[in-house]
């Protein structure tokens, strides 16, 4: 029995991964600091940023009035002259109202400037469907970000995701959005020794495999890991072995990875939350059907994806519209003929 | 400090002397203001003299691009300045080159006075590599140091100037914010987003609205349910001024620079100008408002005319000495000009840089899935 990584192992909720990120880099880097609505005073709306006011104070952490568009503006400015701001919205679907700050803004600015203007910001908050909350404060936005050049699209899964991603995010001189999800915030993960060192960074765009398998390749991010993880093991019991990819970045899409998995186990289904009309997904199988892994397909690849419709209120629609374990299970046996 | 000014300008004009004038300014309009700028200004020869180039410089280089717009030599988007250089102008002068400023796509003239030559500005309209950013960002998109653009999207770069002035606060290098808008985007939300939390944090910005009249072909009165942009900052102290006046420009930014330098918090300026294009090359600017009224304009409120005459008038320069200005600037215009027609258009291998700052190099899809294309830094 070796003093392995194991027993160094400690049990951390993704919502405390974050906030250790937010707090190691407010720490290490006296120009970062957060806005949003709540950050401050409330500890956040999901307790994300817990403690952080009472310990850096107004100045690196500001509550701002319920004025998306605005606040988000005033993050860009401020990146624009020199400091590295964190601006959250309480969730993705507020970000509609500031999305021109974020793209035109944020984004095109440095290509615009031809290199004169570098605009270092994290968007950040929870993103896509939670339980219950119906149809305005439950859409997926990885899609409509991931389409924008200029943007770094970040989307992590588990606790040491979320740190390491959020970490890099923070250090990256690019506007990055980081999707984070409400329904993981108390999720805990086994976080390695090394994850909970000062410096653990994870590589923005470098995709991860969470399991080993043979026979189909199953790509997805955020908490759709956790359903392809749980269809996979009850896949397993009947010898069908999955090989589960965590994206976790949207943009640059590691479409390598995927194509290593897919010319290995010649079976693809993609898993989002999101809706399937110019997704996540769609881009997946059109860059397969574009790139080497195509001639290695032996069926069509797949999208599993959230129903195509506005998120209904009661429990047995919602439960109904967005992809659940016997979804995939279904998908993987059409998909390998069983 | 007026007795003072009123000694000085007896002194002057006892001894004919070309140094310097005191002349005198109108009354701004005060909002939840006290006091406003000195109604008495000091312009020496010297300034008189750099002021009058510098807008003589605009007012060419705008004419010059109208002139390449219609050969089709300048494309796209083309929104130019002539008639409101005093704004500008005046703007530069009250602040310091290591303040920092931002405005809308109206921009070549702020381009310049921020710190951009004329050859890199007219080569970036006429789209060629020497361009202030290589061909890239065209008419709208100019940057240089603490200037923050050209920006295209009608009001979203006053949040960002707020966001500027934050960081300025925030570093305590005692810096502020310039940032302008027109008429026409002074209705928009997210300037009274950011008048409210400029005001609630006390950042030290300067909003200036430059009211030409007209928000495209849309009068103010058709556009504004008040037009006293000066006051629509609410709880923002505003003032309201001729834009066409160098002096007042001039004397009302060291003012509001003050202001928020003091730690007051924002302050609002309304500049009443006048542009005589219309609002983009794309429109004549006479089917909303008449020849007339814009001939009045040139006639009577001419920026660089009312310089000229100021000083003529008080014996600080010489029609000479003007006419040789002149002749200077068009040379300038003239040699930018060349360099803008032909110097070559960018390389193609820059078409996907600067995508990321400070990241390695990368591929980047090109129009079809065989062609990859490298993107770097």
């Amino acid at each position: 029995y070796s003093s392995s990584d194991i027993s160094d192992h400690i049990s951390v909720t993704v919502r405390d991964a974050l906030n250790q990120a937010l707090d190691e880099e407010l720490e290490r880097d006296e120009r970062v600091f957060l806005l949003g609505e709540e950050v401050a005073q409330y500890d956040g709306a999901y307790k994300v940023s817990r403690g952080l006011w009472k310990k850096y104070g107004d100045k690196r952490i500001i509550d701002t009035p319920i004025t998306e568009m605005g606040f988000a503006g005033i993050a860009v400015g401020a990146a624009m002259a020199g400091l590295r701001p964190i601006c959250e919205f309480m969730t993705f679907n507020f970000s509609m109202q500031a999305i021109d700050q974020v793209i035109n803004s944020a984004a095109k600015t440095y290509y615009m400037s031809a290199g004169l203007q570098p605009v270092p910001i994290v968007f950040r908050g929870p993103n896509g469907a939670s339980a219950g909350v119906a149809a305005q404060h439950s859409q997926c936005f990885a899609a409509w970000y991931g389409h924008c050049p200029g943007l770094k699209v970040v989307s992590p899964w588990s606790a040491e995701d979320a740190k390491g991603l959020l970490k890099s995010a923070i250090r990256d001189d690019n506007p990055v959005v980081f999707l984070e999800n409400e329904l993981m915030y108390g999720v805990p993960f086994e976080m390695s020794e090394e994850a909970q060192s000062k410096d653990f960074l994870l590589p923005i765009g470098k995709a991860k495999i969470e399991r080993q398998g043979n026979h189909v390749t199953l790509v997805s991010h955020s908490r759709m890991v956790s359903l392809c993880l749980d269809a996979a093991a009850v896949l397993a019991k009947e010898g069908i072995e999955c090989e589960v990819i965590n994206m976790r970045t949207i943009r640059p899409l590691d479409a390598e990875a995927i194509e290593t998995s897919v010319m290995k186990t010649n079976h693809l289904i993609t898993v989002e939350g999101g809706w399937p009309q110019f997704g996540v997904g769609a881009e997946i199988l059109a860059r397969i059907m574009e790139g080497p892994a195509f001639n290695f397909l032996d069926a069509p690849a797949v999208r599993v994806t959230g129903v195509d419709i506005p998120m209904p209120y009661a429990k047995i629609l919602e439960d109904n519209s967005i992809p659940q374990i016997k979804d995939i299970i279904f998908s993987v046996k059409k998909t390998l003929n069983v | 400090m007026r007795k003072m000014l009123t000694i000085i300008s007896n002194v002057l004009r006892g001894s004919a002397s070309r140094n310097g004038a005191e002349l005198v300014s109108e009354k701004c309009d005060l909002h939840k203001l006290e006091e406003g700028p000195p109604l008495q200004a000091v312009l020496t020869r010297e300034e008189g003299l750099q002021y009058y180039r510098t807008m003589q410089t605009i007012r060419r280089m705008e004419l010059k691009a109208d002139q390449l717009y219609k050969q089709k030599i300048i494309r796209g988007f083309c929104h130019l300045y002539d008639g409101q250089e005093a704004c500008a102008v005046g703007i530069e002068t009250g602040i310091n080159l290591s303040d920092h400023l931002i405005t809308a796509y109206r921009a070549h003239g702020y381009t310049l006075t921020r710190g951009g030559t004329v050859r890199e500005i007219m080569a970036e309209l006429t789209g060629r590599r020497g361009g202030i950013a290589k061909g890239k960002g065209g008419s709208m998109h100019m940057y240089t140091k603490h200037f923050y653009g050209g920006n295209g999207i009608v009001g979203a770069q006053v949040p960002l100037g707020a966001g500027v002035a934050l960081a300025c606060k925030y570093l305590g290098n005692n810096e502020i914010c310039v940032c302008l808008y027109g008429d026409g985007a002074a209705n928009q939300g997210q300037i009274f987003e950011t008048y409210n939390m400029a005001s609630l944090w006390k950042l030290p910005c300067i909003f200036i609205c430059e009211n030409n009249k007209y928000g495209m072909g849309t009068s103010v009165e058709r556009a504004a349910a008040s037009t006293d942009y000066y006051k629509r900052g609410d709880f923002i102290p505003g003032l309201r001024l001729d834009g066409m006046d160098v002096l007042c420009v001039r004397e009302a930014t060291k003012f509001a620079a003050e202001h928020c330098r003091s730690g007051k918090g924002p302050i609002l300026m309304e500049l009443q100008t006048y542009r005589y294009h219309g609002h983009s090359m794309s429109d004549p600017g006479v089917s909303y408002r008449t020849r007339e009224e814009i001939q009045e304009v040139r006639s009577k409120s001419d920026p660089i005319s009312m310089l000229k005459d100021r000083m003529l008038s008080n014996n600080m320069a010489s029609v000479e000495e003007l006419k040789e200005i002149d002749v200077e600037v068009r040379k300038e215009i003239e040699d930018a000009a060349q360099f803008a027609t032909t110097d070559p258009e960018p390389p193609l291998d820059d078409l996907c840089n600067h995508i990321f700052y400070n990241d390695p190099p990368m591929e980047v899809r090109g129009t079809n899935p065989w062609t990859k294309l490298k993107s770097v830094s």
